[in-house]
């Protein structure tokens, strides 16, 4: 009688699917990029014809920009963080000193480049404005900066903190068109 | 004495059958992650750093505007350049631009949001008048793309 084979069950070798899903899965990770979408978001103004809003001088933080990059806040040549302690400084006074601001609410700064001032000062210096604002807010709440980083404006509780912050110290800068001369 | 051979019945090789479905899964997540560029640059876009960054909220609603330098400075100069949807234009055409691309969103035109991706070498002359092109377009909310840095005081 003829001996029975042993029943071996069929296997198909997997193992070089790995290999493919490998080559496959290695081109998708150096394909991917990471969108970067995040940024320093503005509101700019709206087109106005000729409105004049009469400011008084105290209220301005005047900072000039030139085409070497060179900064002049209040007529003084700075850096960026001693611009961010003139900036805290001149919000906060509340009256106080006569050529400071009246009230967080009236001060407001004007930023004013040259037409060859470069992109990346241009963002240094509104960076630390936001900064600048940003501690000041987080003051204004009593809380550590990193605490009124962490705020989500989708939680009801923390947008109301947020607009009591934005309320009592709105952001105010004002982009003066740059200046002609190169 | 007889020697026995110890028969060892349990197989040598580790199943591997489960490695496929583990990459796989990576696989998976990487290519729905993946973004290919929309358009090609034309134009050089290294970012500058900022540390106060806001995220793109609505993705569908963002318009991209590239500035710098050409690539291609043979052809197109030194002078920065705007780029829109690969094509280089002239800062003039910025409105024509912005109403395209608000009729596109129907509805929510409005609500626009102009992500501008500019050189960190770029100056502040031309982006002044795209500024400007953007407030007669009346695309005010503006997202200049910055990379993150870090503070360390």
């Amino acid at each position: 009688m003829l001996k029975k084979k042993k029943k071996e069950t069929p296997e198909i070798n997997g193992g070089a699917m790995a290999d493919i899903a490998f080559l496959l899965l290695i081109f998708f990770l150096v394909a991917t990029t990471i969108a970067s979408d995040k940024g320093v978001t503005v509101m700019l103004p709206p087109k106005a014809e000729d409105v004049d809003v009469k400011v008084k001088t105290r209220n301005v933080f005047n900072i000039l920009v030139n085409s070497q990059d060179m900064m002049l806040a209040q007529e003084e040549q700075v850096d960026l963080p001693r611009l961010r302690e003139m900036v805290k400084e001149f919000v906060l006074n509340n009256g106080k000193n006569k050529d400071m601001s009246e009230s967080p609410q009236k001060a407001i700064i004007s930023l004013k480049t040259d037409r060859g001032t470069t992109y990346e000062m241009y963002i240094g210096v509104i960076d630390e404005l936001k900064y600048a604002y940003a501690e000041m807010r987080a003051l204004y709440l009593k809380m550590p900066l990193e605490d009124y980083q962490a705020l989500d404006k989708d939680n009801p509780a923390h947008k109301e903190k947020l607009q009591d912050a934005k309320k009592a110290i709105p952001y105010k800068v004002s982009d003066a068109e740059p200046s002609e001369i190169k | 004495m007889a020697t026995f051979k110890k028969k060892t019945k349990t197989k040598q090789d580790i199943p591997t059958s489960a490695l496929p479905d583990i990459i796989f899964m990576l696989l998976f997540f990487f290519m729905i992650s993946t973004t290919f560029r929309e358009s090609e640059l034309l134009v050089k876009n290294s970012l500058p750093q900022a540390s106060e960054l806001t995220k793109l909220e609505k993705k569908s609603l963002v318009s991209y505007i590239y500035i710098g330098e050409p690539q291609d400075s043979k052809k197109f100069g030194s002078e920065a350049r705007i780029q829109v949807n690969d094509v280089l234009i002239d800062a003039d055409q910025i409105v024509q631009h912005v109403i395209t691309e608000k009729d596109k969103l129907g509805e929510d035109g409005d609500k626009i949001t102009m992500s501008l991706k500019i050189d960190r070498e770029a100056k502040m002359g031309v982006i002044s008048d795209v500024r400007q092109k953007l407030r007669d377009a009346n695309a005010l909310k503006v997202n200049y793309a910055a990379n993150k840095r870090l503070r360390f005081e």
